[in-house]
């Protein structure tokens, strides 16, 4: 896409802390045009914000060892020098955060920190800056905001807060909103309120906005694609209809089946992902997911999926190593409500470190999948439910984690 | 908050009566020499000592003398006359104050103006060989006790006993107006010692706030705001990191001019703190009990002065 306001490709960031090196992002690529919105959808610790984070810099730093590339209109965000970044800070592109209580300086004035945002950007008077930030503050939907641009953050209620942030954020008019996370701190009935001003806000300055959330239902409304994040890595990437309609990545349908939604039938539990994200030290052998994935097959724990068209289609990709006719299958079983066995028989899956112990030796047994049922067996016992394999440990050891 | 102002104040005052309380009771119940006797002299007859306890008012029991002693500060602002040199005790401190005062704000300049820097740079620069150093020597400073620093200054540059004589040592203090230049001189060493030990807390102190400042949320925001990293650190960060580190001063300011004792004692200097010191040994009461009251009061007052300036400092602060 030449048209494409931001495009990252291969990026990669890796901090060195004293347990060692924490992958945080490893290898994402993804694009957004000019006035689209990009949902960056994943668990707490899937690099998501670290990814974000980076496009503005805010990773840089002695501890932290950034690659590959990141146009933004053209210029590299990686390569570019402190001093030019920072004129693209918080005026082509600008921020909002999850906590807009522990975001803005509890010392200043609401109007103080919108005037600063503005002023080192922009050569205006204190007066026209200060004309500015009750008029942002008026966008934003504040009542009253001549006499609240003279009140402090702790004066604000939560869902204020957040508007104010995000006057904070447009007051120079970005290009690229990046908003990490914007509603997670906030009431149910204030997140829709938060979104709704967002989309209308775009509607009307025409901004490009990334939203970074561990909530699909969040991005359902407003994204144009979403991108999964899993581990540091874009496990899925489509158009919101095609991650929503034909998801195709077992971590997406987990991300899906934890949605409550108002139409499923009374009684049906949400069901929650097995297991915790990975270390991001000790990452996994073969796929990233297969400690937690029920469909997991001895030989997705030696091999790294990659990134590959999922229906024919290049825009709709997925990173799992199950067959598309299989995937479909699947999908198809969980949305009828088929019992998770049953699921698994369709993936031709092998005895999976995900399921709890004790639960299934039985049905192991007599589906008679298994290809070598005794090492698989094995293997079973050494990594209870949950369990991240560290790569030393683990008996397969792929050539792609030697990376 | 000027109700909370009044209520802190009365409070104050309520404090005091009690420290002046503490002390008369601990004066009573310690073994101190007769201060008659010690006024009397070595070979004074014992009609001569009972003289002079009534003329005290020693033969009272102890509740009256505390009813007389408040009656005269409240009634007519008197805190008694010393036991030895018949002068009314207000005088006396008033005497000594300014040599408090001089070396008090003298050291405070000091300790702030090279803590402050140290430890702001010591939070920029993490780790590096300038932050250990500075904060090695830091801990080497906070871990001297003063006076060993004190006699170990003069023992090196002091005028009349140092290996390097180059500034005037104990008892050369003059007062500001009588000799400025020797009044400056004649205090370097003593500010130097008070304020080693300070400045070392409040540089370990204020980079401990700094790097803890640094990983909040709103700098990432003013980062994020494309702000220029000198403007993050000083407008966001110390702006945040200081305010503690401002509480501390006053107090500390408050501490010192109830006299430092051990300073004062060391240079000579007549102080508050060394009139305190010299008053216990020689049991002259009258002083230890206006001393204390000096002390106990800057303390209080002081405590008020942090408390309303913190309301200044962070807005979220509230008094009713």
């Amino acid at each position: 896409m030449s048209e494409a306001l931001l495009s990252v490709q291969e990026l990669r960031v890796a901090f060195h802390s004293d347990d060692g090196i924490v992958h945080a992002v490893d290898g994402i690529s993804y694009e957004i045009g000019a006035g689209k919105t990009l949902g960056i959808v994943g668990e707490s610790g899937s690099g998501k914000s670290v990814s974000s984070l980076t496009t503005l810099g805010l990773t840089r730093g002695s501890r932290a060892q950034i690659e590959g590339q990141m146009l933004f209109e053209g210029r590299d965000l990686i390569t570019l020098p402190d001093d030019e970044l920072r004129k693209i800070r918080g005026n082509d592109i600008a921020m909002i955060f999850q906590d807009p209580l522990s975001a803005l300086h509890p010392f200043y004035r609401v109007g103080a920190q919108l005037m600063e945002t503005i002023q080192v950007h922009r050569h205006v008077s204190k007066s026209a800056a200060k004309a500015r930030a009750v008029e942002l503050l008026e966008l934003v939907g504040i009542p009253d905001p001549k006499r609240r641009v003279d009140q402090y953050p702790h004066e604000f209620s939560g869902g204020m807060r957040q508007r104010a942030m995000i006057a904070m954020a447009l007051a120079n008019e970005p290009k690229l909103l990046i908003a990490d996370e914007p509603t997670t701190a906030l009431d149910v009935t204030v997140q829709a309120q938060i979104l709704a001003l967002l989309a209308d806000l775009q509607e009307r300055l025409g901004m490009a906005i990334i939203i970074i959330t561990h909530d699909l239902g969040v991005v359902a409304e407003i994204a144009d694609e979403i991108a999964v994040m899993y581990a540091g890595r874009i496990v899925e990437r489509g158009t919101t209809q095609e991650i929503f309609g034909a998801p195709q990545h077992p971590y997406t349908w987990g991300l899906l089946s934890s949605i409550p939604r108002l139409d499923s039938p009374r009684g049906e539990e949400l069901v929650p992902i097995s297991g915790r994200p990975p270390s991001l030290i000790n990452r996994p052998s073969g796929c990233y997911f297969h400690p937690r994935c029920p469909y997991v097959r001895d030989a997705h724990k030696r091999v790294d999926p990659r990134l590959e068209p999922a229906n024919g289609s290049t825009g709709h990709v997925v990173a799992c190593l199950l067959e598309h006719a299989v995937r479909d299958r699947i999908w198809d079983g969980i949305q009828s409500g088929r019992d998770p066995e049953a699921l698994r028989r369709m993936a031709d899956a092998s005895p999976s470190p995900a399921i709890p112990a004790g639960a299934t030796p039985a049905a192991e047994e007599s589906d008679g999948t298994d290809s070598e049922p005794s090492e698989s067996r094995l293997v079973e016992s050494e990594s209870p439910a949950g369990e991240r394999l560290p790569p030393t440990e683990s008996p397969y050891i792929g050539p792609e984690e030697t990376r | 908050m000027a109700r909370y102002i009044i209520r802190r104040i009365l409070w104050g005052i309520v404090l005091l009566i009690l420290v002046s309380a503490l002390t008369f009771v601990i004066f009573v119940v310690f073994p101190t020499a007769n201060p008659a006797q010690l006024r009397a002299g070595r070979n004074a007859s014992p009609a001569i000592i009972r003289h002079i306890t009534v003329e005290l008012g020693l033969n009272h029991s102890i509740f009256v003398q505390f009813w007389d002693y408040m009656k005269g500060i409240f009634f007519h602002f008197n805190f008694g006359y010393s036991y030895y040199s018949q002068q009314p005790v207000l005088t006396l401190i008033a005497d000594r104050l300014p040599a408090t005062l001089s070396l008090t704000i003298g050291a405070v300049i000091l300790w702030v103006v090279a803590g402050i820097p140290i430890g702001i740079i010591s939070a920029i620069k993490r780790g590096t060989f300038l932050d250990r150093t500075a904060m090695g020597v830091a801990l080497t400073f906070v871990s001297m006790p003063v006076f060993w620093l004190a006699l170990l200054l003069l023992y090196f540059f002091a005028s009349d006993i140092g290996k390097f004589p180059l500034l005037p040592g104990a008892n050369s203090y003059v007062g500001l107006t009588a000799d400025p230049g020797k009044w400056f001189t004649s205090l370097i060493l003593p500010w130097l010692v008070l304020a080693a030990t300070q400045a070392a807390i409040y540089s370990r102190l204020l980079r401990g706030n700094l790097l803890e400042v640094m990983g909040e949320d709103y700098i990432r925001t003013a980062r994020a705001k494309g702000l220029s990293e000198r403007r993050v650190i000083w407008h966001h960060g110390v702006r945040s990191a200081i305010t503690p580190v401002v509480t501390v001063l006053g107090l500390d300011i408050g501490g010192l001019l109830g006299g430092a004792v051990l300073t004062e004692t060391v240079f000579e200097i007549h102080g508050i703190g060394l009139l305190n010191f010299n008053a216990i040994n020689e049991s002259d009461f009258p002083i230890v009990q206006g001393t204390v009251l000096l002390a106990a009061m800057f303390i209080i007052v002081m405590n008020i002065v942090v408390d309303v300036g913190y309301a200044y400092l962070d807005p979220r602060v509230k008094y009713s």
